[in-house]
């Protein structure tokens, strides 16, 4: 066993630029692999981190239109629901268009609705207390250095003109998966500015985006969701209702080919760094010819010389593997760092871990197939010719 | 090394009956070995010349078991390897052939002691005893001050003189050398030889060798020459 174990390094390192040069596109293989995967994950975390037990009812013809803001009384008295938020998209610029954060004018029972979100109730009766008040998540807050206090411009795109907001509170999000990379202020606030300006397509005042309900139970959701659209049915704007899960994947699947597009594209940079392994393979492999030749003159048999090169294959794969899996966090961290935290949630997963591991071996077993196969082939009369 | 048992003494070692051996090559057949009879004694020292061509190389690897003949019978100590499968083939080899090769062929990877142990790892020795007896036959062969040497540190001679270690290690029952001194120079051949002789004569191995050099006859017991596929005569030396 040591023995096998010695002589498959020992044969695996006797080129050793090309060597080297496999182990390179190896790990470099895995860490894209790694990466893409990580990519995927934190896509779907964002989705999957969203509670079924909450509801967001809608614009029954298109998010982009609006629901009146009446109909929170009338949904909050519907069975099984226990509290009612709204909120509003803004869609501000914060000095460069690339700093893209989220903005919503919310409810103030916001926070009593997003029990994921962590706001003591001193910063949160502050924040009611400022009629420009806003509150941030830790995770935009890290980003741009927002401090309790600081005024803030936004320029707004649906809302024209500049808006100020002063920092009231930073929440914390309940555990590390949950994304904070929003910001909240007063739903009366941009309402009253509406209430202000001269009626337009876009913005008429009391309307909001969505309504967000907590309910009693989160089985009853089907039901509830139904209720509430029967409700509406027949008013002047018809509702949508469904668990915030759907609503969110509902947002994910929009970019479901893209998903699978990097999915493919992860594997397929397996699949080529499979060829190059198998075609190192089989050269190393046939230039020991001779060698085998004499191996099985001596009596070694075929199975034995196979195993050899399996060994000396799944050797070379996982070193090379574990150099790219290794390299994958810290380049998953510099990723966020470059893409300006596209990904407020970009951790390597445990299943992505576990795929590269996979993904390593098979590299190493399936390119020593040939080669293997070959061995059992060689006749000792005509390998013991062979000149190398 | 266990050298010979009284029982064996008398008989022939290697037993060869109307062995033919052809190359088919489309339509065209060449006949390699057209019928060979010969014997060879135990602890005897054949060497077996011939142009090139003849079929020396065919042969020594007929008796080696790396090479099937058409017909005929080759019995080694009593067995007919001609009828054992590759896998009892492989298993009989590894217990009773030492091969040494004109390129000597060891492993470039291996040091001469690994090189001499491998051989011992299809004979269940624990790894103490082999590396034992690795030391005892490289020591026989005057290397033991090279065990840890590559094969592309040592010189000619010196890798052949692993590879003879190599083939003695097991103590099988018959070594075949396939022009062992053909890639040496004099004295490295010379010294070649006399180590032959010295297992021939002190430790009573059976060698048959192929060879080109008129000095290699000296070492041997019996010359054969083969031509074109046929013996030639048989004619004893050194008896
Ligand atoms: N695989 C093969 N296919 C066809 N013919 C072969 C094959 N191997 C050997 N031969 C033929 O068999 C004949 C004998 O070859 P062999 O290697 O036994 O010669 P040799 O006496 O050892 O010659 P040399 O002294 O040059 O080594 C040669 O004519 C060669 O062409
Ligand atoms: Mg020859």
């Amino acid at each position: 066993m040591l023995f096998i174990l010695n002589i498959s390094l020992k044969n695996a390192f006797r080129h050793k630029i090309r060597t080297i040069l496999t182990l390179l596109g190896l790990a470099v293989a895995l860490l894209a692999f790694g990466l893409l995967q990580t990519v995927i994950t934190a896509w779907y975390s964002k989705a999957t981190s969203a509670s079924t037990a909450r509801l967001v009812t809608r614009n029954a013809t298109s998010l982009i239109f609006d629901l009146p803001i009446y109909y929170k009384d009338q949904i909050r008295g519907i069975k099984g629901i226990t509290e009612v938020a709204h909120a509003q998209w803004f869609g501000g610029i914060y000095k460069l268009p690339k700093n893209f954060f989220p903005q919503f004018a919310v409810s103030s029972n916001y926070l009593d609705v997003y029990s994921d979100f962590i706001l003591t109730d001193e910063k949160k009766i502050a924040w009611i207390n400022e009629k420009r008040g806003a509150i941030v998540g830790r995770q935009l807050a890290n980003r741009f250095n927002f401090k309790e206090g600081d005024r803030i411009q936004l320029k707004g795109t649906i809302y024209p003109g500049n808006w100020e907001f002063i920092i009231k509170g930073v929440y914390e999000g309940s555990d590390d998966t949950k994304v904070t990379d929003r910001m909240f202020f007063h739903w009366d606030y941009l309402n009253s500015y509406i209430l202000g300006i001269p009626k337009n397509n876009l913005a008429a005042p009391n309307n909001v985006g969505v309504f967000i309900s907590t309910i009693d139970d989160s089985r009853n959701a089907a039901r509830i969701s139904d209720n509430i659209d029967t409700f509406f049915k027949n008013s002047v704007a018809p509702s949508y209702t469904e668990t915030e899960q759907a609503f969110q994947l509902g947002f994910v699947a929009m970019s479901d080919q893209i998903i699978e597009a990097i999915r493919t594209v992860s594997y397929v940079i397996v699949l080529i760094i499979l060829a190059v392994m198998a075609n190192t393979m089989s050269m190393s492999v046939r230039e020991r010819t001779r060698e085998l030749a004499t191996m099985k003159a001596l009596g070694f048999k075929p199975s034995f010389l196979s195993t050899l090169i399996f060994s000396e294959s799944l050797l070379i794969a996982l070193i090379g593997g574990s150099i790219g899996m290794l390299l994958t966090p810290p380049s998953a961290s510099a990723f966020q760092l470059v893409t300006d935290n596209i990904f407020p949630v970009f951790a390597v997963s445990q299943k992505t871990v576990m795929l590269q591991i996979i993904c390593a071996s098979s590299v190493g077993v399936l390119a020593a197939i040939a080669p293997a196969i070959n061995v059992f082939k060689i006749k000792v009369v005509d390998g013991l010719k062979t000149v190398t | 090394m266990r050298g010979n048992s009284g029982a064996n003494l008398d008989i022939d070692l290697v037993r060869i009956n109307e062995l033919r051996k052809s190359y088919f090559r489309g339509e065209q057949t060449v006949t390699v070995l057209k019928g060979i009879n010969l014997k060879v004694q135990n602890g005897g020292f054949t060497a077996l010349m011939g142009p090139s061509g003849s079929g020396k190389s065919t042969l020594l690897n007929l008796i080696a078991g790396i090479d099937k003949p058409d017909s005929g019978r080759l019995t080694v100590s009593g067995i007919d390897i001609t009828s054992l499968s590759e896998s009892d083939l492989a298993e009989w080899r590894s217990q009773n052939i030492g091969f040494i090769f004109q390129f000597y062929n060891l492993m470039p990877v291996l040091t001469a002691a690994q090189n001499v142990e491998l051989p011992l790892l299809l004979l269940n020795f624990t790894s103490k005893a082999r590396r034992s007896r690795a030391r005892m036959v490289l020591e026989m062969v005057g290397l033991e001050d090279r065990l840890d040497h590559y094969p592309n540190e040592l010189s000619g001679g010196q890798q052949q003189r692993v590879a003879i270690a190599r083939a003695i290690v097991t103590d099988p029952t018959l070594i075949v050398a396939d022009e062992p001194t053909g890639d040496l120079d004099r004295q490295s051949a010379s010294d070649v030889l006399d180590l032959l002789q010295r297992l021939n004569l002190e430790v009573g191995k059976t060698i048959i060798m192929v060879t080109h050099d008129i000095h290699a006859t000296r070492s041997a017991k019996d010359v054969i020459h083969l031509d074109k596929g046929e013996l030639v005569e048989n004619k004893p030396l050194a008896y």
